[in-house]
């Protein structure tokens, strides 16, 4: 098990395996020979990976449960509305990957070819890759460290064939652990476009929101904006709103200001987007009428407005 | 070990909690430094701290925000109320959510000879807590980990918090199948845990994700005492007309599927949502709640499951 002294160091610093509080380090060996510094060769190869990629977009959340996947599966389907728009999602929540379900391709499988795995094409324009598609039961637990974990989001990154690719969207898992840290560090030298952030009303959620920011901010990820979801709620049958997950303090838009960072909206809560994502359709195209499509749209507009404004520097651009 | 940008070697808890009580060894042995003054403790931690618990039960879901931690401390007061002891462990590292729905947030965190003393969250000393949520400078400061480190801390949780005699022990856990649940588990097998109880939403996309805890479960050979579906439908307070926002049966399906008990399923109540997220206790103040039969009647199950009897 690795673990490290309260007085470490640090692996980069002169003292990285020398300093007293080293003894009985595990790493102590491996920091004191310097081999620790060496930055891992995947980066370089990710970032080769990623010229063909336009722009790259984390979803994330500290909270469970708030709506990631059902908003990055809803962000993918609105971008590749337009056909000639190219359109990747990738899944890294490898303990519950609910995207294939979510994007009606559960069952699917992954092929691989000389050039690397292959996503798996939902739409000519709109390619999918979750762990999944590498499970043969709905039963499979995917019970693994991190480590492992780690290993898995390397591959996702480096091995799928995505093609040229106008918008990438990593949905995440709820945290701030190995999956994002490694998100962040294998895409680092490649540039995200910016995190969005997902949350939901009530303070519950909101505390663990601003872990979540405060993690972007501490490894340097522009934050695009975050999204409240699951806003209010109007009733079928007498059309009066209720709040049922209650803003007691003041929801995303009160946190947003205090924190500076935009809200780039807030979606209501309507029971047909669970049925939507249950039977794996778009909702954007099953209940075009709804409040909550319209603000999912507003929200994708606003996203597409930022990514515009930065585009890659220096690589090559893509249908240029 | 690589450390990747993020993690850095300001740790967000370790070096105020342990200079400032400072009297404890992070791990016993090995060529470790104490951290602890000459002539204090520098012992490996007191294997008897869980031996004074009667039973333990692990709440865990594959899903994240399906109420794990709403249902645990929910379970917890029902199981006060019932007159019984009870402790909460909440092992989610990343997204402590049980200080505040307890309205102790803030609170430090003291040692005793046998380790860490749990917060107390009433008078009467009937429930006890014990989070990360308590050991951090600032409450917004993530706890940017990767794994080894969570198991480390988790590991110090089972073994270091004393918490005297229990007559339960609700441990909440963070969603997923991985390290935190993976450290937990076998931190506890010595123990015996009772069980665990998976919690679930009705809709497909939640029990997706819970039918491989149910996995997890079974790989480990831990039991699973029933499924709880949470958020089963919302009454709406203007019309009464009952909506299923998060669709239905999903829950009740799962534990056939699986062949588990099946708990019962807990109703949308915004007033339990508010009366958490300000702290109060719901169990006395909301008898009229849809939710309170359905969270009665599953800690009855629990405690019929496994009586304690007077001592």
């Amino acid at each position: 098990m690795e673990e490290v002294p309260h007085d470490c160091p640090g692996v980069g610093s002169a003292q990285a395996g020398r300093g007293a509080s080293c003894q009985g380090c595990p790493n102590q060996g491996l920091c004191a020979s310097g081999a620790g510094a060496a930055p891992d060769p995947a980066i370089e190869e990710i970032k080769e990976k990623m010229k063909t990629v336009k722009h790259k977009i984390l979803v994330l959340s500290g909270k469970g449960g708030v709506g990631k996947s059902t908003f990055s599966a809803h962000l993918a389907h609105g971008l590749a509305e337009d056909e000639n728009t190219q359109v990747a999602l990738l899944d890294i929540d490898i303990c519950g990957p609910s995207i294939p379900k979510i994007m009606g391709l559960e069952g699917e499988q992954v092929h691989q070819s000389g050039s690397g795995w292959s996503p798996v094409f939902l739409e000519d324009n709109l390619g999918v890759m979750s762990v999944g598609f590498l499970l043969s039961s709905p039963d499979d637990a995917v019970i693994w460290r991190g480590p492992k974990k780690n290993g898995m989001i390397k591959q996702f990154l480096r091995d799928v064939d995505w093609g040229e690719v106008d918008y990438l969207i990593v949905d995440t898992p709820p945290g701030t652990s190995d999956e994002h840290l490694s998100a962040v560090q294998y895409l680092a030298a490649a540039h995200i476009d910016g995190a969005v952030i997902i949350t939901t009303p009530q303070e519950v959620s909101l505390q663990d929101v601003r872990k979540e920011i405060n993690f972007c901010h501490k490894v340097k990820l522009p934050i695009i904006g975050v999204v409240e979801n699951m806003s209010g709620f109007i009733c079928p049958k007498c059309q009066k709103e209720s709040q049922i997950f209650p803003p007691t303090t003041g929801g995303a838009e009160v946190m947003c200001q205090g924190l500076k960072v935009p809200l780039l909206g807030k979606v209501p809560l309507d029971p047909r987007i669970g049925k939507s994502c249950d039977k794996g359709q778009s909702f954007l195209v099953e209940a075009p009428d709804s409040p909550a499509t319209l603000a999912y749209r507003s929200i994708i507009q606003r996203i597409q407005e930022f990514c515009s404004l930065r585009q890659p520097k220096g690589e090559n651009l893509v249908g240029s | 070990m690589k450390r990747s940008q993020g993690e850095g070697s300001h740790c967000p808890l370790v070096r105020r909690h342990f200079t400032q009580a400072g009297r404890r060894t992070v791990r016993g042995g090995s060529g470790w430094k104490s951290c602890g003054h000459p002539g204090g403790m520098e012992a490996a931690a007191e294997p008897g701290n869980l031996a004074g618990v009667r039973h333990i039960i692990l709440v865990l879901s594959g899903k994240g925000g399906v109420g794990k931690s709403t249902i645990s401390t929910e379970l917890a007061l029902a199981l006060r109320h019932a007159g019984k002891k009870v402790g909460i462990l909440d092992v989610d590292l990343c997204g402590p959510s049980i200080p505040r729905m307890l309205r102790v947030q803030g609170k430090a965190v003291h040692q005793c000879d046998s380790g860490w003393v749990p917060v107390f969250v009433d008078q009467e000393q009937s429930i006890s807590l014990m989070s990360v949520g308590f050991l951090l400078e600032k409450p917004d400061e993530a706890v940017v980990w990767r794994g080894p480190k969570k198991n480390a801390l988790i590991k110090q949780f089972v073994s270091d918090v004393a918490w005297g005699q229990l007559d339960y022990l609700v441990v909440d856990t963070p969603p997923g199948t991985s390290d935190e649940h993976m450290a937990v588990v076998d931190a506890m097998r010595p123990y015996s845990p009772l069980g665990a109880l998976v919690v679930t939403t009705p809709q497909a996309v939640s029990v997706g994700d819970v039918r491989r805890e149910l996995t997890f479960c079974k790989k480990v050979g831990l039991r699973v005492i029933g499924v709880v579906e949470n958020m089963s439908g919302f009454v709406c307070p203007h019309c009464a007309e009952c909506t299923n926002v998060f669709s239905r049966g999903g829950g009740e399906e799962l534990a056939r599927h699986a062949g588990v008990p099946f708990l019962g399923s807990v109703p949308l109540d915004p007033t339990l949502t508010r009366s958490l997220e300000e702290g109060r206790d719901f169990i006395r103040g909301f008898p009229k709640s849809p939710a309170f039969p359905a969270l009665s009647c599953i800690a009855q199950k629990i405690l019929n499951e496994a009586p304690v009897g007077l001592s």
